[in-house]
């Protein structure tokens, strides 16, 4: 048999278990989330110091290699401002200088992109949504 | 003149799908048999038609029809024949058409298979099944038909994506469609037993093996793509969160938790309710899979071709369907009551725990997929969610339910006395957790509390699910198993050997990428690595550079690896193809980059302890349902229930 006082009190416990797993939840989904960052964005000061993803089409001939290392540095642009990226993995099959790519990493004190992971897993005639929307927003606002 | 075959063929399986979504249905509502009697016959010319249309896409595909649109785009001339055939599902469109053969597929066999129910309800179960027929088919017709015709026909093709030109592309679609269009089943065995208003046990044995079938598929389906995208495509990890991934993986936690809940209601006639509830929302994340998967909303590795008209029209059907199976759920549920009540200390108890942390697991894997499309449509920017949040969120409910399988499999129906569980699960519990604190120190020198939990419960549930057939088999005591209970040791004893094997390569994996010239020998992950340069090597349709790399432990050759980097000849793009030495200890990974400059080249070396373990579980998993549905007494409930026997020789197939 189960009192009135101890039903209110198994309901009480339950709530306060799915708020807390709720908040934790909510925590965890927060600390992973990546924002996505344009250029222009970054150009404005807009990036956080945190880990983000910045995205757009890698400028041709901007792909440079440091002879016999891993070490590579290539420029991202949306058209309108450009930002250096250092990264010292192996590039994904996909990418390419003039075509669309998203690098999740940080930005360093000389104002360059650190790049953790390049994303370019897609294929060749796929532009990333969020590369194409930044793309459209800079030459909107070009030709203000 | 062929192609427009197949398009007549489909909308003529069109409208028998609808002919067998309604009819049958009205009939039973009115209670007409003759109408009722028209699923069958409906149900076959559907597949007929959709037979027809498939065979004629693969034709055209064979005979390198470029005139049509989906063959140009997914094919070309110099393609080996065998990718000519599988390319027929190398795109959108003929997915679709895939997606729409399994069903009917799926539509045939439980024809065939409710021969022995009473014909209201099996007329209604084939009728639920053709309006999701009907729709899927209306939607392949109008938004996405493989079909049409290109002006003017070109010279070639534009070949397979090089990613697809591999022998995962010939099993892993299919098997996971098999699994995914499969949970239409229980979902229509569902909305069948709230239309009746009949959900008993019997029910339940019914409905039961068509999901263990079309889970062990989706178990199979999933399985075959982490190992194609790990194996062929190179890209070195076994699961990535992947919205993709999430989408088939939702449905299989969902369906996991109906098999275990549909356990319950077979077996005490309770849970019915929730019994129903999870066979709509397994079906609701399937098809929440399709949309996720075919409107191209979400960044992923699999991302095809998106289209807003596409999108939309499966979320309406979606909204159809499960909005459907919701609202009759909500009119017909206070119908269904429970057959019996159970203590705290029994199976029942521990079944519900399992599906409650299931259906966390999957809430929480949603909640990750579905936050960029929330955030983006509330105008808070454009976000994706990292796999940490994942790791971490999915392993919360996942560690409990796994040490929870070995202590629920030992529990009696109804009521169990606590003691004696304890005195039998005692010594096997300690030996589990002694072996899982010791093991990771002697083979890795290193652990963290995670590893060593982790470890202990996977090796707990291992030897927990061998108990009973060690005691059957070694020391011929205790009652004969059943088919049913063998093979859910088989499944449990995987679930533990995929732990091991997940928990051990995630927490051990060594992986770094490094710059050689020839010549040059690397120390890496306890072994070496003698990097002998690259050479061109010329394949059927595709250029490669090939790298040769001895693997050496302790100056001692066990293998050459020989990774290549191939560049397709009309695609021009490059295409990875690692080299893997494989035992069941561990997995030597090595792929090969790009020139440095200075005769140097980049590789990548990954060492990836027990990760076979991995591949074995979850194939045991599979392999666990398979013998399940063998299980005496689900031929036994067929032949019982039917009034003459000799018509179900060939029924439960």
């Amino acid at each position: 048999m189960k009192s009135r006082t101890q039903r209110k009190l198994f309901i009480v416990f339950v709530l306060a278990g799915i708020t807390l797993a709720g908040y934790l939840t909510y925590r965890a989904l927060q600390e992973n989330m990546l924002y996505f960052f344009s250029p222009t964005q970054v150009a404005a000061g807009e990036a956080p110091q945190r880990t983000f993803r910045l995205g757009g089409m890698v400028v041709d001939g901007s792909l440079k290699r440091e002879p016999g290392t891993l070490n590579v540095s290539f420029v991202v642009t949306d058209n309108v401002h450009s930002v250096p990226v250092k990264y010292d993995q192996l590039l994904p099959d996909l990418f390419r200088e003039g075509a669309g790519a998203v690098i999740i990493g940080r930005l360093n004190d000389n104002g360059e992109f650190v790049g953790e992971q390049v994303l370019a897993k897609h294929d060749e005639n796929y532009m990333p949504p969020e590369v194409a929307d930044a793309l459209e927003k800079a030459r909107a606002a070009q030709g203000q | 003149m062929i192609p427009e075959f197949g398009q007549l063929a489909l909308a003529l399986a069109l409208c028998l799908a609808l002919v067998q979504g309604i009819v049958p249905l009205v009939g039973a509502a009115l209670g007409r048999v003759e109408w009722m009697a028209l699923a069958r016959p409906a149900a076959a010319g559907q597949f007929v038609f959709v037979a027809i249309a498939f065979g004629v896409l693969v034709y055209a595909f064979l005979s390198d029809d470029f005139s049509v649109l989906f063959v140009a785009q997914h094919s070309n001339s110099a393609l080996p024949v065998f990718y000519k055939a599988t390319a027929a599902w190398g795109g959108h469109e003929g997915s679709m058409l895939l997606w729409i053969a399994v069903l009917a597929v799926w539509t045939m066999a439980v024809a065939a298979g409710s021969r022995s129910q009473p014909q209201e309800f099996a007329s209604r179960v084939l009728g639920v099944l053709g309006i999701v027929s009907a729709g899927v088919i209306a939607f392949a017709f109008i938004t996405s038909n493989p079909f049409t015709r290109l002006v003017p026909t070109p010279a070639d093709g534009n070949d397979l994506n090089p990613l697809l030109q591999d022998p995962g592309m010939i099993f892993h679609p299919p098997t996971l469609y098999v699994g995914y269009v499969g949970m239409a089943v229980p979902f229509a065995f569902a909305v069948a037993a709230l239309l009746t208003g009949r959900l008993d046990k019997d029910w339940a044995r019914w409905t039961r093996p068509w999901t263990i079938v079309a889970w062990l598929f989706l178990t199979a389906g999933i399985t075959l793509g982490s190992w194609w995208a790990y194996y062929e495509l190179g890209w070195g990890g076994w699961w990535f969160w992947d919205p993709v991934e999430n989408s088939s993986f939702m449905p299989w936690l969902m369906a996991t938790a109906l098999l275990h809940s549909l356990a319950v209601t077979e077996r005490r006639g309770i849970f019915k309710s929730w019994t129903v509830l999870l066979a709509i929302a397994a079906f609701s994340l399937s098809l929440l899979g399709t949309f996720l998967t075919r409107a191209g909303v979400l960044i992923s590795v699999h991302a095809f071709a998106s289209d807003p008209t596409r999108g939309l029209f499966i979320l309406g059907l979606l909204g159809l369907f499960s909005g459907g199976g919701l609202l009759l759920y909500a009119v017909r549920a206070r119908h269904l009551e429970a057959e019996g009540g159970f203590k705290v200390m029994s199976r029942e108890t521990f079944l519900l725990a399992n599906n409650i942390l299931l259906v966390i697991g999957a809430f929480v894997v949603l909640l990750g997929t579905l936050a960029p499309l929330i955030i983006e449509a509330l105008g808070l920017g454009k976000i994706s969610v990292g796999p940490p949040y994942f790791n971490l969120m999915f392993l919360l409910p996942t560690l409990p339910l796994v040490a929870l399988i070995g202590v629920g499999m030992h529990t009696g129906w109804r009521t169990m006395p606590g003691d004696a569980l304890v005195r039998r699960l005692r010594m096997p519990a300690i030996a589990a957790v002694v072996v899982g604190v010791i093991v990771p120190f002697v083979f890795f020198e290193t652990a963290s509390v995670l590893t060593v939990l982790a470890v202990s419960i996977a090796l707990w549930v291992c030897v927990s699910s061998l108990l009973d057939p060690a005691r059957r088999i070694v020391f011929r005591t205790g009652a004969p198993m059943t088919r049913g209970q063998v093979g859910m040791c088989l499944a449990h004893f995987g679930v533990g050997v995929f732990m091991l094997g997940a928990t051990v390569a995630s927490a051990y994996n060594f992986e770094r990428d490094f710059s050689a010239r020839p010549g040059e020998q690397i120390e890496a992950g306890g072994y070496e690595f003698v990097f002998n340069g690259v050479r061109e090597v010329q394949g059927p349709n595709f250029v490669a550079a090939e790298g040769d790399i001895e693997l050496r432990s302790d100056g001692e050759l066990l293998s050459l690896l020989k990774p290549q980097v191939r560049t397709y000849q009309v695609q021009t793009q490059p295409m990875t193809e690692a080299a893997i030495d494989t035992n069941l200890a561990r997995d030597v990974f090595v792929a090969l980059g790009e020139p440095l400059g200075n005769d140097a080249w980049s590789i990548r070396l990954r060492v990836k302890p027990l990760i076979t373990f991995l591949w074995l579980g979850a194939g045991l998993m599979a392999l666990g349902g398979l013998v399940a549905i063998t299980d005496r007494r689900y031929r036994v409930a067929a032949r019982q229930t039917d009034r003459s026997p000799a018509q179900t020789a060939a029924g439960t197939a």
